[in-house]
C-alpha cells in the first residue's frame, strides 16, 4: 500500500451532506475486475451531464460546469472537504479507489460511515475528522481564496492552514502506523498465524459444526 | 460480572487477540462472496502468492449482474448480453474452480442473492461471524450471528487469515413494544426507525432490536430489519435468539444434525443480551404508532407515513438538512406538501435483499389477487430471492397470482435494487421498490426510487400511486 506520510494539496469543497458511495462511483463502473480506472467516473452523476458507460472514452461527454471539481480553480485538487456522513451507502471499494484515481489522497469531513471510512485506509487515502464548525470555516477560506491548500500531517495528526492555524484530528494508532509506512496489513496479520491457529484448534473443539464441510 | 450484550458475548467468543493500540482480530466463521466485491481480492491473493487460509469457510453465488428473464437466463453465463457483466460472473467462476471454493453458479437451484441463499442453506448460523463484501451482510445478524459489510481488501485479508481487523464497536438497543397494525410490516419498522435516528444515527454501533413486536416477527422479517441496519449508519444489526430462529435453521442443508445439532442449540440459546448488560444508546418506538412507510426523498432517512405530505424545507430549522431536502425535492421531481399518495409511479419493483424471500412475496400476493396492475404502470416485476423461494412460490401458485395481475415474474437476482443488470429505471421515472436505497441514480440514470414494504408496493402496482395498503384490505375483507 502506498504510504500516507504528510501532504499539501489544492482543496477541493464538495458542500453537500450524506454523500453516498453510489454518487462517488455509479454501480455501472463496478463491473471492472480491476482496481484502477475508475478517476475518470468519480463522481459521474454530479461531473457530466449524461449518462455514463463502462470503458467509455469520457473526454468528448458534456460537463456540468456547475459542479466543483469541473470549475478551473479546483484542478489539480488533491484534498476533498466534504460534509458529514461522507461515503454512507454501500461497501463497494471502488469509491476509495475512485477518489485515489482521481488523485486525491486525503478526504476531511465531520463524519464519515463506517464501511467507507475503513476502506480508505487499506488504500493510502486518509480520511479525517474535524468538528462541524472547523470544517464550516474551512469550507469559508476555501471558496475564499482560490488555490487554497492544506498540509495534513499524519504524524503529528493535525491539519496546517496556509496561515500556520493548526486542527488536530485523531486517528487509531494501528491505521495511522500501517498508513505511514504503506504496510501490507495481511503480511502483518499472517505474522501472527500461530496465534490463530491456536486460537482455531480451540474453537473447533467448542463449535465442532461451524467446520463442517459445506453442501457442494 | 457485569452482564454482556449479544453483541459482546460474540465479540469475546471470536476474539483471537486483542491488540495495544486498540484493533484486535476476529475470527469469521463464514465469508460469502459474490462476483462484485470479489475478483480484486482474488488478483490480490494471486499476485501475492497466497492461498485461502480455509476454503471450507467460503461460499459464492453471483447475484447482483445476472439478468433475469427467462431468455437471457437459459444458457447461463455465456448468455448474459452485457459483455462486462458476462466477464465479472466468468471471473467468479474461474475464482471459485481455481481456489475450490463451494459455488452455487447461475444454472444452481440454489443460486440467489448472497443475503437469501446464506439463510436459506444454513450456511448462515446462530452465533457465527459472517463477512461479505456487500453492506446488507448486517441481513444474518437476524440469526445472532454478528455479520460485517466488508471492503475488498478485507474480502482478500479473510480470504488469507481467516481474520477481520476489526475495533469494537458500541452498543445500541432500538426496542419496538406492542403489536403492529394489519398492514404494517418489518420493513416499516425498519423505515421508522431510520427516520427517527437518521442515515449516520447508528454510526459506529451494533444495533440490537429487542421488544415484543420484534419477537413476534418472521425470521424473513427480522432479516428484513438487520439488512436495513446499514441504512441508519450500523454495520452491524442483530436479533437475539430464540425458538423461531432454531425452527427455521433446524433441517436446512448445511445446518448441523445429530449430537452437535443438540450441542448447538444449547449454545444458541444463551445467544441473547443478559438483563443487567448496559447499552451505550437506547431508541424506543411503539409498534402502534408505525404506520405504512414511504419515502419520499433521496436518503433512506427521508421517509413519512403514507398518510403524510412531502415535508417543506422551509419549516426546517437546520440550514444542511433544508437545503438536503430542496435538493432531493428537485431530484425526485416532486412539490413540498403534496401528499404521499399522489405521487403517481411508473414502475414497481418487489425483490431485493431486504423483501425478495418467500414470506415477502406471500405479502406482495395477497394484496394483487384478484386486481390488476393499473394501466399507468409501464412495468411491474417481481424478483424472488432465489432459486429456491421461486420454486417454492411457484408451488405456492404465487407466480400465477402476479401474472394474472399483470406482473413480470423474474429469475432470481438483485435486479432493480441497484441496476447492475439490464433492469432499471429511466430518466425521471418514479418506482415503488421494496429494495433498500433510495440514492439518486441508484435504480437507473435519473430514475426515483421510493422505499415500501411488499405489500404497500403490491398496493402501489394495482392503484398506479401510493395507498394505504389497509385501505385495499378492508375492501377485500
Amino acid at each position: 500500500m502506498k504510504a500516507f506520510t504528510s501532504h499539501t494539496g489544492v482543496v477541493a469543497p464538495l458542500d453537500r451532506a450524506n454523500v453516498d458511495t453510489d454518487m462517488i462511483i455509479p454501480k455501472q463502473f463496478l463491473k471492472s475486475i480491476k482496481r484502477t480506472g475508475f478517476g475518470k467516473n468519480l463522481f459521474d452523476e454530479l461531473r457530466y451531464l449524461d449518462e455514463g458507460k463502462p470503458d467509455q472514452d469520457c473526454t468528448g461527454r458534456p460537463l456540468n460546469k456547475e459542479f466543483v471539481l469541473n470549475q478551473p480553480r479546483y484542478a489539480g485538487v488533491s484534498v476533498l472537504l466534504a460534509r458529514k456522513n461522507f461515503g454512507c451507502g454501500s461497501s463497494r471499494e471502488h469509491a476509495p479507489w475512485a477518489l485515489d484515481d482521481y488523485g486525491f489522497r486525503c478526504v476531511i469531513a465531520p463524519s464519515f460511515a463506517d464501511i467507507f471510512f475503513n476502506n480508505c485506509f487499506k488504500n493510502g487515502l486518509l480520511p479525517v475528522v474535524l468538528d462541524e464548525q472547523t470544517v464550516d470555516q474551512l469550507f469559508s477560506a476555501c471558496e475564499a481564496q482560490e488555490g487554497y491548500k492544506l498540509t495534513i500531517d499524519l504524524e503529528r495528526q493535525v491539519v496546517v492552514t496556509p496561515e500556520g492555524a493548526k486542527f488536530a484530528f485523531e486517528v487509531d494508532p494501528f491505521r495511522k502506523e500501517c498508513l505511514l509506512k504503506g504496510l501490507d496489513e495481511i503480511g502483518l496479520t499472517l505474522q501472527e498465524s500461530a496465534t490463530i491457529q491456536t486460537f482455531e484448534v480451540s474453537h473447533e473443539r467448542k463449535f465442532p459444526w461451524l467446520f463442517a464441510e459445506l453442501r457442494d | 460480572m457485569v452482564g454482556r450484550t449479544l453483541y459482546d458475548k460474540l465479540w469475546d467468543d471470536h476474539l483471537v487477540k486483542s491488540r495495544d493500540d486498540g484493533s484486535a482480530l476476529l475470527y469469521i466463521d463464514r465469508q460469502l462472496l459474490h462476483e462484485v466485491t470479489s475478483p480484486q481480492a482474488f488478483e490480490g491473493l494471486r499476485l501475492a502468492g497466497r492461498k485461502p487460509w480455509r476454503i471450507n469457510a467460503n461460499l459464492a453465488t453471483p447475484d447482483h449482474n445476472v439478468p433475469t428473464t427467462v431468455s437471457e437466463r437459459k444458457e447461463g453465463i455465456e448468455g448474459i448480453v452485457d459483455p462486462v457483466s458476462r466477464i465479472q460472473v466468468q471471473t467468479l467462476d474461474d475464482n471459485c474452480d481455481e481456489f475450490g471454493i463451494v459455488q452455487y453458479a447461475m444454472k444452481d437451484i440454489r443460486q440467489g442473492i448472497v443475503h437469501v441463499v446464506g439463510p436459506e442453506q444454513g450456511a448462515t448460523l446462530p452465533g457465527m461471524t459472517v463477512v461479505c463484501g456487500d453492506s446488507h451482510t448486517a441481513t444474518h445478524g437476524a440469526f445472532g450471528a454478528l455479520a460485517h459489510g466488508i471492503g475488498t481488501s478485507e474480502v482478500e485479508h479473510v480470504l488469507a487469515t481467516q481474520c477481520l481487523v476489526a475495533k469494537k464497536m458500541k452498543n445500541m438497543r432500538v426496542r419496538v413494544e406492542g403489536e403492529l397494525g394489519r398492514g404494517v410490516t418489518a420493513k416499516d419498522i425498519v423505515l421508522a426507525v431510520i427516520g427517527k435516528i437518521g442515515t449516520a444515527g447508528g454510526t459506529g454501533c451494533a444495533i440490537e432490536f429487542t421488544g415484543s413486536a420484534i419477537e413476534s416477527l418472521s425470521m424473513e422479517g427480522r432479516m428484513t430489519i438487520c439488512n436495513m441496519a446499514i441504512e441508519a449508519g450500523a454495520r452491524v444489526g442483530l436479533v437475539a435468539v430464540d425458538r423461531n430462529t432454531i425452527d427455521y435453521v433446524k433441517g436446512r442443508p448445511c445446518a448441523p444434525t445429530g449430537s452437535d445439532w443438540e450441542a448447538a442449540v444449547d449454545y444458541w440459546l444463551t445467544l441473547h443480551t443478559d438483563v443487567d448488560a448496559v447499552f451505550d444508546y437506547e431508541v424506543e418506538l411503539a409498534a402502534e404508532d408505525i404506520k405504512p412507510q414511504v419515502t419520499w426523498g433521496t436518503s433512506p432517512e427521508m421517509v413519512a407515513a403514507v398518510d403524510r405530505c412531502v415535508p417543506d424545507p422551509e419549516q426546517e430549522d437546520d440550514e444542511t438538512k433544508a437545503e438536503g431536502i430542496r435538493r432531493a425535492l428537485t431530484y425526485m421531481g416532486l412539490e413540498a406538501g403534496q401528499a404521499l399518495t399522489s405521487i403517481q409511479l411508473d414502475r414497481v419493483f418487489i425483490g431485493s435483499c431486504t423483501n425478495s424471500r418467500i414470506e415477502d412475496l406471500r405479502e406482495a400476493a395477497a394484496v394483487v389477487k384478484g386486481r390488476k396492475v393499473a394501466e399507468t404502470i409501464k412495468q411491474a416485476m417481481v424478483v424472488p430471492g432465489s432459486g429456491l423461494v421461486k420454486k417454492q412460490a411457484e408451488e405456492e401458485g404465487l407466480d400465477q397470482i402476479f401474472i394474472e395481475a399483470g406482473l413480470e415474474w423474474r429469475e432470481p437476482g438483485c435486479s432493480m435494487c441497484l441496476a447492475m443488470n439490464a433492469d432499471r429505471l429511466g430518466e425521471g421515472e418514479h418506482c415503488a421498490s421494496t429494495s433498500n436505497r433510495n440514492f439518486e441514480g441508484r435504480q437507473g440514470f435519473g430514475g426515483r426510487t421510493h422505499l415500501v414494504s411488499p405489500a404497500m408496493a403490491a398496493a402501489a402496482a394495482v392503484t398506479g400511486r401510493f395507498i394505504d395498503v389497509r385501505d385495499l384490505m378492508e375492501e377485500s375483507a
